[in-house]
């Protein structure tokens, strides 16, 4: 009888996740099929699992044409390269101090952290600093310093793993032998800390690979497109698409010809996955740390 | 005297680095956090660019008064609110399961396969669901009209146009979405309950039903009561993306689409009616804080490791 029902329970469980699994992974198929469907197929037939006609001419459309695509890809690339470099060296920066029990002022200072968690003024005095205060509108800042240069929560996870995982008797001793706080922070915390770092980056990185919001907020006109990262590239396909479909403009057939084709759009999207689709497997077990203690993505 | 006085070269030279270490961090959070804090005053102001924000007259309540007179205020915090309660209902079930699921299993194979699986979806940008949903659900190319309705003998849905079916497609993309994570929190939980419990219990001839009942549901309490109070704290936050890209800002679907968050970002960006933008803002700013004070301070008499501060 007991059996019986612990085999019913693992049947259950096992059913359940083989269709969640399904569910979670069929999508990204979608998008890789579609973009190998040949464009005719796509506009008669939609999209579909099971495509009649198979093309890869919107990869080679990609390669051959798409000098802008390949652009706003290389922005995205130095982008999150530049950001999390920086998110991470200042979240640590910003953690190593807050661990230490004796800091001057240490519950200030964390309180002066933690407050961002709880308060924020939102969108529109941010805009409104970041276009006029600081004007970073259409240039590569706007894509890295606008929100995503540094997470709270993220600081907070670093200061407590330093707290945690690296005996203060390290440092002490460090300091007795006259190292300088920077030395004791290269030397020690970076190295010791790597766990927690490469988790901060990864989430880090990921924030800045998907973000679209400050492209959109700060990036407009002819100026602030050719600064467009991918996301912000595949946004903007979509509102052409359907700015043009709902204008009554004459030549809006034309300019909707001259747009990205059904599969060249889901040729870049699948593009855009790709880094992250590749790492994944490699990076899972990091972002499942990082999850179970709380981080975020931004 | 003389050892205080190296006592105290000794600590200058000790902490003068460190805050030069601090200061980077500390003035982004000063400049990216704190004085759009301050910004918020321009709720109160008629702004005038001609005369810059500081020097615009002050306006007293009546960008409130405005933005509260339109059928929008309601709207936007009902949608809020509603979808937010449906959203952490759904996902904290849904993940809650999974997470039992998946730790119960005994092949490691499985249990990588099927966690990799829910956290995929997590790790992509609006934009990306956006398309996938589009690819779905396009009124003529979409797969749910010619492969699903088509077969049936059903009539095509112009899914962007009909409001009646988006908070249901809006509730089934952001579980999609947001499960994995959830449910990693919940099996690193789960993970830590002790195996003496079970193997107690099934000593004494409990059913899997009564483990999961009577240990790993009490065991787990505090994480999920938690977890659930910290996105109640939030409730007055909603996800840009979600709202933005995934119903592709389309206006006849503004009813049961329109959230705090993208009425602020169109009031401001796209019909720059900064007074109704500031007002709407300064709204959830405000009310979203006392909502996360009340939270904190409920985890925190529950569990003081988890709370914020």
């Amino acid at each position: 009888m007991k059996i019986k029902d612990r085999t019913v329970f693992a049947l259950l469980s096992h059913g359940v996740m083989i269709v969640v699994t399904i569910m979670a992974v069929l999508p990204f198929l979608l998008v890789f099929l579609s973009s190998i469907t040949e464009e005719n197929t796509l506009v008669l037939h939609g999209y579909s699992f099971f495509p009649k006609k198979f093309s890869l001419y919107a990869y080679a459309y990609i390669v051959k044409k798409g000098g802008k695509i390949f652009r706003a890809y290389c922005v995205t690339v130095f982008v999150t390269l530049i950001g999390t470099s920086i998110n991470v060296f200042i979240s640590a920066m910003l953690a190593y101090p807050l661990s230490l029990k004796d800091l001057p002022g240490r519950r200030f200072w964390t309180f002066y952290v933690v407050f961002t968690l709880l308060f924020n003024g939102g969108l529109v005095p941010t805009y409104l600093l970041y276009t006029s205060v600081i004007n970073v509108k259409n240039t590569i800042f706007a894509l890295i310093v606008p929100n995503f240069l540094m997470h709270t929560m993220n600081v907070l996870l670093m200061r407590s793993y330093y707290s945690a995982s690296i005996p203060s008797e390290l440092y002490e001793a460090a300091e007795i032998d006259g190292a300088s706080q920077f030395k004791i922070f290269g030397a020690i915390i970076l190295p010791l800390g790597k766990p927690i770092a490469v988790t901060m980056a990864l989430f880090s990185g990921l924030s800045y690979w998907n973000d679209w919001t400050n492209g959109l907020y700060y990036l407009t006109g002819y100026d602030g497109e050719k600064l467009f990262s991918i996301q912000n590239f595949l946004n903007k396909v979509v509102t052409d698409i359907q700015y043009l479909n709902s204008s009554q403009v004459g030549s809006s057939a034309e300019m909707l010809a001259k747009l990205p084709t059904v599969s060249v759009r889901m040729a870049i999207a699948f593009v855009a996955m790709i880094p992250i689709l590749l790492l994944f497997p490699f990076l899972q077990k990091y972002f499942s740390k990082g999850i179970a203690m709380g981080a975020v993505k931004g | 005297m003389e050892e205080r006085k190296r006592k105290k070269t000794f600590r200058w030279r000790k902490w003068v680095p460190i805050f030069i270490m601090m200061s980077p961090g500390l003035i982004y959070l000063l400049v990216n956090n704190y004085l759009p804090m301050f910004g918020l005053v321009i709720a109160f102001k008629k702004v005038n660019f001609q005369l810059g924000i500081w020097e615009s007259p002050w306006a007293g309540f009546s960008n409130f008064t405005y933005l509260f007179k339109t059928p929008e205020a309601l709207t936007i915090t009902r949608n809020t609110l509603l979808y937010n309660a449906a959203f952490i209902t759904v996902n904290t079930g849904l993940s809650l399961s999974f997470a039992l699921f998946i730790t119960e299993m005994k092949s490691k194979f499985c249990k990588k396969i099927y966690q990799s699986a829910v956290l995929l979806p997590y790790l992509m940008s609006a934009v990306i669901v956006s398309y996938i949903v589009y690819a779905l659900l396009s009124p003529d190319k979409g797969m749910v009209n010619n492969s699903i309705l088509k077969p049936l003998g059903k009539k095509p849905v112009s899914w962007y146009m009909e409001p009646k079916y988006w908070p249901f497609i809006l509730l089934l993309v952001n579980a999609w979405k947001g499960v994995g994570y959830n449910c990693l929190v919940f099996i690193a939980g789960l993970s830590g309950i002790s195996p003496g419990f079970y193997e107690a219990a099934r000593l004494d001839g409990a059913s899997k039903w009564q483990e999961i009942f009577y240990i790993s549901l009490p065991c787990m309490k505090t994480s999920i009561i938690t977890l659930v109070l910290l996105q109640i704290g939030r409730i007055f936050y909603s996800d840009f993306g979600l709202f933005y890209q995934v119903p592709m800002n389309s206006g006849a679907l503004f009813d049961v689409t329109n959230t705090i968050d993208t009425y602020v970002y169109r009031s401001l960006l796209q019909l720059g009616n900064i007074g109704m933008a500031s007002a709407a803002g300064f709204y959830q700013s405000i009310v979203g804080f006392g909502l996360i004070l009340v939270c904190n301070a409920l985890v925190r008499r529950m569990d003081k490791d988890s709370a914020l501060f």
